[in-house]
């Protein structure tokens, strides 16, 4: 083996570590609000799940949510109208439910470039959004689908009021998901994604398509973004029309903006920073929260165009090559 | 020998100007070609044209006695017919062995693999090694390669053309952009292709071309003006009219 890759695992294992230890420390800080993490990590699934599209493929989206909502309607439906209430069926549910809606929202998408791309997808989220309301008889329409109620946790742990046995399942199922795509990024195909993002002709002059990769990638990405969906209906045991809107999408994409785009860490950097953030301003000012939330991505993007995560961590690989 | 690559009547009009006129031409298994012509005969485009990268008006291309006109690029290059840019294309934010692993594990239809990694893969490492160490580009392998020189660069386009194994090589201009003093490396990649692939090098350093080319092909205006050695091309009256037109016309120009 060599130190490079010992370097990467290295690099693995401390992503685990920093995982587990933000649960630990969000658990100590915030014991009654555990609501709010297990939310943070769901958000966070679906983050991730963009940043494979968006970071490391280059396609533009603002409708990444069709995505979660499918994961959780899915999840949903299967709890409420089919009595499937294992969690782990629910996830597999919503896995399920995320892939077919990426195979979809991939195979449109991928039919345009740069604007007219945006264009679609803001389409496509407006289209499963009045999907989903009109199906109120599988979906709940505007009330949301409830009657969610899912079995304890192998039989032994329930998802009870406190909501600990949901955010323990959030957090286990972040560190598989992250576990995975780490080694999703750094496989053949990984690289091989990369190479499309910056320039997809020189991929197909190597005899490769970037569309069969993309789409490979778009399904991938809608699984992830399904576990989000999936954990977030297990948790609140409603699944409402606002998982699929175009504002969670572009609330994502802001997220994952501010975090760091083309790495998973940026992602969840994101993530955190803007749902505290959000949680704490709105309760502090609800009317200016909007405005704060527009200043902080306005400073970011101006001063760290890297994201708060890609300019910490280029800021460290500098220091670290000035001491070589 | 039978020929692995031919073009037959091979036609392209930009808004009614013909770009490509009637060009026809057939290569066998080790031909070394070049193909020079002033700036604007269409030289990239004919590159263009036989890749599948533009669909030409009217004419065939054949590989290996296939007929691939109708078949894309990604299917072209899966054929056997490879090419390099007269601009380089490479991915700034990777390295050379990360360049040479993604080429050989495409070729091996292994680009998708959703697991491991290229460094663990003793067999594709040690081709890629090989072969940028061929290149004299072993010691760069796992720098960026927005970090090393153009000349280096220029070789690395090499470097991935050959790692696809091509039966057909299109190098359009390998040399341009590099500075005098660096041409020998690339030269000398040349000179070790393969000895059975064919290769059709657009070339504007006549040096380059003398030292390297069996068989010149000169195009004018879309049209091969000539098709023979390089002995005989710069005597030949057509090409030199041609040149010195192109000359002319560049200084009513400028
Ligand atoms: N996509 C295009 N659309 C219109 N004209 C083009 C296009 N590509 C090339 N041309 C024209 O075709 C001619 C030949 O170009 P090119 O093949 O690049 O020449 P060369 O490589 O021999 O210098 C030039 O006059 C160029 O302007
Ligand atoms: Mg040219």
């Amino acid at each position: 083996m060599t130190a490079r890759q010992n370097r990467s695992i290295g690099r693995d294992l401390i992503g685990i570590g920093a995982i587990v230890v933000a649960a630990t420390i969000g658990y100590l800080l915030f014991p009654d609000n555990l609501a709010l993490l297990t939310r943070i990590i769901a958000i966070g699934l679906l983050v991730l799940s963009l940043d494979l599209v968006t970071g490391y493929c280059g396609v533009a989206t603002l409708g990444h949510a069709a995505l979660f909502g499918s994961g959780a309607y899915a999840a949903g439906i299967a709890a409420a109208h089919y009595g499937i209430t294992d969690p782990l069926l629910m996830t597999f549910a919503g896995i399920l439910g995320g892939a077919l809606a990426g195979l979809i929202c991939g195979v449109v998408i991928l039919r345009a470039h740069g604007l007219p791309q945006l264009v679609l997808s803001i389409s496509l989220i407006y289209l499963f959004h009045e999907f989903a309301n009109k199906a109120s008889s599988w979906t709940g329409g505007s009330d949301g689908l409830s009657g969610i109620s899912p079995d304890p946790l192998f039989g032994t742990f329930e998802f009870d009021l406190w909501g600990q046995t949901a955010y323990v399942f959030g957090v286990v199922l972040l560190l598989a998901v992250f576990t995975l795509l780490r080694l999703l990024v750094r496989s053949p195909f990984g690289m091989l994604c990369r190479g499309i993002k910056e320039d997809p002709l020189r991929i197909m002059a190597m005899g490769a398509s970037p569309k069969v990769a993309l789409i490979k990638m778009y399904v991938i990405s809608g699984a992830v973004a399904g576990v989000g969906g999936a954990l977030n209906a297990i948790s609140t045991q409603v699944v409402g029309l606002d998982s699929l809107s175009f504002t969670q999408s572009a609330e994502s994409l802001v997220m994952l903006v501010l975090g760091g785009t083309g790495s998973l860490f940026g992602a969840l950097t994101g993530t955190i920073v803007f749902m505290l953030f959000e949680d704490y301003v709105s309760a502090a000012n609800p009317f200016h929260w909007l405005t704060m939330v527009g200043a902080l991505l306005i400073a970011v993007v101006l001063f760290a165009p890297k994201g708060l995560y890609g300019t910490a961590a280029a800021f460290i690989a500098r220091r670290r090559e000035k001491r070589t | 020998m039978s020929a692995v690559f031919d073009v037959l009547n091979l036609k392209k009009a930009f808004s009614g100007l013909a770009v490509t006129n009637d060009v026809s031409l057939s290569m066998a298994p080790g031909d070394r070609v070049a193909l020079i012509g002033p700036n604007g005969a269409g030289k990239t485009t004919f590159v263009n044209l036989v890749t599948g990268n533009l669909r030409p008006d009217s004419g065939e291309v054949r590989l290996n006695g296939e007929t691939v006109t109708k078949i894309d690029a990604i299917g072209r290059v899966r054929r056997g017919l490879v090419r390099s840019f007269q601009v380089t294309r490479l991915f700034q934010d990777m390295t050379p062995a990360e360049h040479v692993a993604l080429a050989i594990l495409q070729r091996d239809g292994r680009s998708g693999k959703m697991f491991g990694n290229f460094l663990s893969m003793p067999d594709v490492m040690e081709e890629a090694s090989a072969l940028l160490g061929k290149l004299g580009l072993r010691d760069l392998m796992h720098r960026k390669v927005s970090e090393i020189a153009y000349g280096q660069q220029r070789l690395l386009e090499i470097a991935v053309a050959l790692a696809l194994k091509p039966k057909v090589l299109l190098l359009d201009e390998p040399a341009a952009g590099v500075p005098q003093s660096d041409t020998g490396r690339i030269e000398q990649a040349l000179a070790d292709l393969p000895p059975d692939l064919a290769v059709l090098m657009i070339e504007h350093d006549m040096d380059l071309v003398f030292r390297f080319a069996k068989r010149v092909i000169v195009l004018a205006a879309g049209t091969i003006i000539f098709d023979g050695s390089p002995a005989d091309v710069t005597k030949d009256a057509a090409v030199r009219e041609a040149y010195l037109g192109s000359y002319a016309n560049a200084s009513h120009a400028a």
